[in-house]
């Protein structure tokens, strides 16, 4: 056994992490036998619908509310209202957000809700509640609430030495705006909750939730309970993303509200519309920023403001928001820097963490910024990035050694050469040369990504572990799955730490009563946290039998080695105990075979206040090169190939590993490229309404986004130390790949242009998108416009 | 008969979709993920009429679908393909593959590649042979065209040239097109697909599709939740429609259903007419094309086999392959939408409607069918029974849909081309008729007659086009909305013909179709 990595991350002889194994629900999944929180309801007797009575104004007072109409609706039940509110009126912990408002904050908010015997029946119910709206005067989008000032939450600085004067000094200056959009999670699983209550007043909450715990805090203060007489238990969930982090908890409420109060089940799942037009998104922003380049065009300056649209209430805006303010470096020494943040308050849905939580956000703005003054500079986009990337031993702007920078190079090199970046450059020139209409272009863009929570109180987990007589093993742990295979590689590391095959280790469903007071799955941090959780838990047993092995092979506990089902000595094996048996005696020595686990992570510190700190466990690196090819007439693009090269340390399980750095690549394109919110920004009735507010007018990628050619390679040799098994988080880093996409999109545009266009890009990049922005390349062409006003070089 | 097993369908009302009906009956590997035919989470499979004898596992969207128009039918799930323990080749390969992830969209995915899984003409080769074709070197026109040139909007089509959308087993990737993972990226799924092998000899879905597919059942349901009837004859579903002029025809009910789940519309009486056999003919003559109206635009892909290269480059990008097996021509002229992809190809191709009702039949123009947004000159009690389709073709015709997305989404402006050219002086091709139709740029369908009579009669040259292509910029009145805005879709007209003479201005190419 290799100690050189330390007692985390070191591997046992044959470990079951690694493995490239299918996901633990993938025989359900595919033969439609997995459940999902609205399939409970088939198995629940009497169970009563809820809907909502969404208002049809941007922002209004509720001057009167007569529920009497809907109780001549057959079938309807109740309309649940503020006045039926035994605990907190409030579906968050900031109380700016009433589960039951009397003020109307966004077009699609829900004023209250109506239970009926059919979805049906509490739908005509809620169509038939009388309610009398005051319209006031509404904000929609960034834009406008920094015209009125609209702001709320704390103003976030992240600063190192002196921008204003490393600007002054600066050899080469621009500056330019970027409004970019958010992104609709899309979980194909909307909202969904179904509450019950037993005997003795217990609420029992089915939901799907990345964060059960606090969807318990919530459902607890909404019924004014204690937390001990509320449970949540999420089976899995279709989708998260992000989504789920903070905006299931007020749905379960009104759930577990209506149980109460009817002593019935009572089912809420948002249908699509009502899923997009009442739950937040990721924060669009509109970035502010100057920007300066040494002679030798190495950034020397950075002064920026970001404000993100955080929409009617806080929710996890300051937190997203700080993510940006860490992560707008990118891979990039800025040595002299500050940034500025704010949140705007609009009247729209209230925008909340997506994956990334505004990482993404913070990082496209300096790729934007480098993309869009390369040209500028004449110099190639690809040299420019690598020119600045960190070194080892430089720190980010708030503070944190930048630890492996190395690996940000060496990424580089493989990805270029794995890409064979060189022969596909010329090929394109060549392409490009003899194709008046359609232009190819390739970019390689690099992430790095901070893991860990910022706010360092929820760096921590915990795991419960059950041996039972018979040997086999049950684990239940804090954290919620959602797709990304947490659950598989919670068993990998189960299995692995107790030495036993796969099949003996089974995972209960994550419920609030088996491990208390846990974080969101989020942060890409499940299986960092919850896997040194389980760890524990398992250690604690295998030192309890290693005792009793020891008795029997008459060696020391140290000694004792669990492999495959059997314990044995080091060094030799020609005596072995079945696992099973060992089992069984340790139970007769009245052995505990169970462990409760925890994991803190080590070592953090962070002041929220200052930005300064070392808020991160490490970073995740990667890189990508995406090649694509524009359609000069219309604009239409595809993408032709994309190779990756991404960090995720030793891998835990290199299938669901691939699978969450594809799907979050695909995820990031259909941000940046493919997918609109549209808001009716217009002073007509419907001022405030999202018009993009079902599959058929938001589009998500289909088959047509992915990259005809796509290889995606694991970085080798990447032992994280400090982390379970050597590994490294993988959630939400590779979204940020897809940069390379838009960066792609850019080139081909130039290559309409002359040398020495810079060129502008909207976010998304729609094929309208693009198709401007080559109107305005051959504009240049044609010499009728010079580069775009904005992009302006203040001196050379 | 759900998954082998006879299920009560019980008093169901036209209101129900075959979606509710399942979960209801605790088949819940269907999802609801949109409601409205968009991700195909709800996705089953049918056994549809595969000529006179044999069967077609058919997948649609179990969303869109009343669950009475299934009365007597065969209906497969993501559960009756098999079991955890005993997985279905399509359901292993997507299981060991990682296929999926949260699992949602999955037992609809399975659906979708189990019907291609069990398509019987799907070849396991790396290379698709050229589709037959009626009309001169109709199969041969992909293959002169630069790839690079086209490739942007070009999706593959069945006939295409080998490439990514089709595997080395003859997988048509294109049947998952109307399927939304959000989890995977897709690449994984593709391998999947890729990687099937044939159906065993002894598979018992394959086996049955030795069998013709169960005849429509003539159903007729009064409930609280609307009325249905299926009538077996035309004669009697007009009769019905003259007795309920207010009733709501559904073929592949892809349209109706998004009204029905999303806009909460509700009729007295739905009446289904996808089986009437008067309406599913497809007839080829010397001096027309007929289709039937009830055909699926699947069957009228197949049935026309590349007859018709306009349409073949048009089914692809209508819709997806979930939407286009339930789905008509007849729905698609039928619901007069402005923004239906079928209209501007059929306005090119100068199709009429053959419009029936209880005493008699006429035949009007599509150019003179719609009258305003979502109107016609259709009668209340008429039904659309067939689309005519005058030869000769056009020797060269193309189809242009700008959209968002290339698989599956709303066009924000469609545009179809019909051109004649017959050589002029010496190295000249002259423009001798032209047909241009539109979608996305006004309140109906449109003829661009104004671009069709600036190049009628001119030679078919650059600055005959550039002239014409500022006429066709100016066509139409177009909105900008979510999708485009007007300038764009202005633009992008303009563009279509510049584009379209691009592909096809070698003065030596009469012999090339489209």
């Amino acid at each position: 056994m290799s100690k050189q990595h330390g007692p985390l991350a070191d591997r046992p002889v044959n470990p079951k992490v690694g493995l490239e194994i299918p996901h633990e629900s993938a025989d359900l999944h595919v033969t439609g036998a997995a459940l999902y929180t609205q399939d409970l309801l088939a198995r629940t007797k009497d169970a009563l619908h809820a809907w909502p009575v969404q208002a049809p104004h941007a922002h209004a007072k509720v001057v009167r509310l007569n529920v009497q109409p809907a109780h001549d609706v057959p079938g309807m039940v109740k309309v649940l209202t503020a006045a039926d509110v035994p605990g907190l009126n409030d579906a968050g912990e900031k109380h700016d957000e009433p589960l039951f408002p009397s003020e109307v904050m966004f077009y699609g908010h829900a004023v209250c809700w109506v239970l009926g015997e059919t979805l049906d029946a509490a739908r005509l119910g809620a169509a038939a509640v009388e309610v009398v709206y005051e319209t006031l005067p509404s904000l929609i989008g960034v834009r406008e609430a920094i015209a009125a000032g609209s702001f709320q939450g704390s103003r976030r600085t992240v600063s190192r030495g002196d921008a204003d004067t490393a600007l002054a000094g600066a050899a080469h200056r621009f500056s330019g705006e970027f409004e970019f959009g958010g992104q609709e999670h899309f979980y194909l699983e909307t909202m969904a909750a179904l509450a019950l209550v037993d005997e003795n007043g217990q609420v029992f909450v089915q939901s799907s939730t990345q964060h059960p715990s606090e969807t318990q805090d919530i459902v607890a203060h909404v019924l004014g309970v204690p937390a001990h007489a509320v449970t949540v238990q999420c089976l899995r969930m279709g989708g998260g993303f992000g989504g789920k982090e903070f905006q299931p908890h007020g749905l379960a409420a009104v759930a577990a509200l209506g149980a109460t109060l009817t002593s019935r089940p009572v089912s809420l799942r948002l249908n699509r519309t009502q899923d997009i037009t009442m739950t937040g998104k990721r924060h669009p922003f509109l970035a502010q920023w100057e920007v300066g380049f040494d002679d030798d065009l190495r950034l020397c300056g950075l002064r920026a403001t970001l404000t993100s649209n955080g929409g009617w209430s806080l929710d996890l805006s300051e937190p997203v928001l700080a993510r940006a303010l860490c992560h707008i470096d990118n891979a990039y020494w800025i040595p002299d820097i500050h940034v500025d943040g704010r949140v705007a308050k609009t009247n729209q849905q209230s925008n909340t963490a997506f994956r990334g939580f505004g990482g993404p956000q913070g990082m496209i703005v300096i790729e934007d910024i480098l993309g869009r003054c390369a040209p500028l500079l004449g110099v190639d986009p690809q040299e420019l990035r690598r020119r600045n990337f960190y070194s080892p031993g430089q720190r980010t702007p708030f503070g944190q050694p930048v630890r492996h920078a190395e690996r940000l190079v060496e990424i580089w090199q493989v990805l270029n050469e794995r890409a064979e970046v060189t022969a596909r450059r010329r090929e394109i020139a060549a392409y490009n040369a003899s194709s008046p209409h359609t232009k190819r272009a390739l970019a390689i863009t690099p992430v790095k990504f901070g893991i860990s929570f910022n706010l360092t109180a929820f760096n921590q987990a915990g795991g419960l572990v059950h041996v039972y007589k018979d040997g086999s093993v049950l684990i239940n742990h804090g954290g919620a799955e959602m797709g990304q295979g947490l659950h598989t590689k919670m068993i990998q590391v189960a299995a692995t730490a107790l030495g036993v095959p796969l099949s003996t280790v089974r995972l209960a469903p994550t419920r609030t009563d088996k491990v208390p007071n846990t974080s969101a799955t989020a942060a890409s941090s499940g299986a960092d946290l919850n896997g040194g959780a389980v760890k524990n838990a398992c250690d604690q047993i295998r030192e309890r039998l290693a005792v009793v092995a020891a008795g029997k092979l008459g060696i020391h506990p140290d000694d004792v080695r669990f492999v495959d089902g059997w314990a044995t000595g080091i060094g030799f094996h020609d005596q072995r105990l079945p696992w099973a048996t060992l089992v069984h005696d340790a139970y007769f020595q009245r052995v505990q075979l169970w462990a409760a686990g925890f994991y803190r992570t080590a070592g953090l510190h962070w002041d929220a206040e200052r930005m300064q700190g070392e808020p991160f466990k490490y970073f995740a690196y990667g890189a990508a090169v995406s090649e694509v090819e524009v359609d000069g007439f219309t604009g239409a693009y595809r993408l032709l190939r994309a190779d990756i090269v991404h960090d995720v340390g030793d891998s835990l399980s290199p299938l669901i590993d691939i699978g969450q750095i594809e799907g979050g690549f695909v995820q990031g394109v259909g941000w940046l490229t493919l997918e609109e919110l549209r808001w009716d920004e217009s002073d007509g009735p419907h001022r405030g309404r999202l018009n993009t507010q079902a599959a058929s007018t938001y589009k998500i990628p289909s088959f047509s986004e992915m990259p005809a050619q796509f290889n995606v390679h694991l970085y080798e040799k990447a032992t994280e130390s400090g982390v379970v098994y050597g590994s490294k988080a993988v959630g939400e880093p590779p979204l940020m790949l897809a940069f390379s996409v838009r960066e792609a999109l850019r080139a081909a545009v130039g290559a309409f242009a002359p040398p020495g266009h810079s060129v502008e890009l909207a976010s998304p990049a729609t094929p309208e998108a693009v198709f401007w922005a080559i109107e305005t390349a051959r504009a240049a062409a044609d010499g009728t416009v010079s580069v775009p006003v904005s992009a302006i070089p203040a001196r050379v | 008969m759900v998954n082998g097993r006879s299920r009560l369908l019980g008093e169901v009302g036209g209101h129900v979709t075959l979606l509710e009906w399942l979960r209801s009956a605790g088949y819940t590997g269907s999802k609801e993920g949109c409601a409205e035919g968009e991700c195909g989470a709800c996705a089953v499979l049918v056994a549809r009429p595969d000529g006179e004898s044999r069967s077609r596992w058919t997948a649609i969207n179990a969303c869109l679908v009343p669950a009475a128009g299934l009365d007597q039918q065969e209906i497969v799930t993501a559960e009756g393909l098999g079991r955890p323990t005993a997985l279905h080749p399509v359901q292993a390969e997507m299981a060991t593959r990682g296929g999926s992830q949260c699992g949602y969209c999955t037992p609809g995915f399975v659906c979708s590649m189990a019907s291609e899984f069990y398509r019987a003409d799907r070849r396991p080769t790396g290379r698709i042979e050229p589709a037959p074709s009626a009309e001169p070197n109709g199969g041969a026109r992909r293959a002169v065209r630069d790839p690079g040139v086209e490739s942007a909007d070009d999706p593959a089509a069945p006939g295409s040239a080998p490439d990514h959308e089709h595997g080395p087993n003859g997988f048509d990737l294109h049947a998952l097109s109307g399927n939304l993972c959000r989890c995977t990226g897709y690449r994984p799924i593709r391998d999947a697909a890729y990687a099937l092998g044939a159906p065993a000899d002894d598979d018992p879905l394959q086996v049955r599709l030795q069998r013709p597919a169960p005849e429509p059942a003539p159903t007729r349901i009064s409930s609280g939740q609307g009325d249905f009837a299926r009538p077996v004859t035309l004669s009697e579903a007009l009769t019905l429609l003259a007795d309920h002029p207010t009733a709501r025809l559904v073929a592949g009910s892809t349209d109706w259903g998004v009204e029905l789940n999303i806009r909460h519309a509700r009729t007295e009486l739905t009446i289904a007419i996808d089986r009437l056999a008067e309406l599913r003919e497809l007839n080829v003559s010397d001096d027309f094309i007929d289709i039937g109206a009830a055909l699926s635009l699947s069957e009228v892909e197949r049935g026309l086999a590349g007859r018709i290269p306009l349409l073949a480059e048009l089914f692809p990008q209508f819709a997806s392959r979930l939407i286009r097996n339930g789905a008509t021509l007849g729905g698609n002229l039928g619901t007069g939408s402005p923004i239906g992809d079928s209209s501007p190809a059929l306005l090119a191709l100068d199709a009429s409607l053959v419009l029936a009702r209880a005493d008699g039949e006429r035949t009007v123009r599509l150019a003179d069918y719609f009258t305003g947004y979502r109107e016609s000159i259709k009668e209340p009690d008429e039904l659309i029974r067939s689309i005519r389709i005058p030869r000769p073709l056009a020797p060269v015709t193309a189809f242009h849909k700008i959209a968002k997305r290339r698989f599956d989404d709303i066009s924000s402006v469609a545009v179809a081309f019909a051109l004649w050219l017959e050589p002029g002086e010496p190295g000249r091709q002259m423009v001798t008729d032209l047909k241009i139709g539109l979608g996305g740029v006004a309140a109906i369908p449109l003829r661009a007659f104004g671009t069709e009579a600036a190049l009628i009669g001119k030679p078919w040259d650059a600055a005959a086009v550039a002239v014409a292509a500022e006429v066709l910029g100016g066509e139409g009145t177009p909105m900008g909305d979510h999708r485009a805005s007007a300038p764009y879709r202005a633009a992008t007209l303009r563009t279509s013909l510049l584009k379209f003479f691009a592909h096809h201005q070698s003065p030596n190419r009469t012999e090339v179709t489209a």
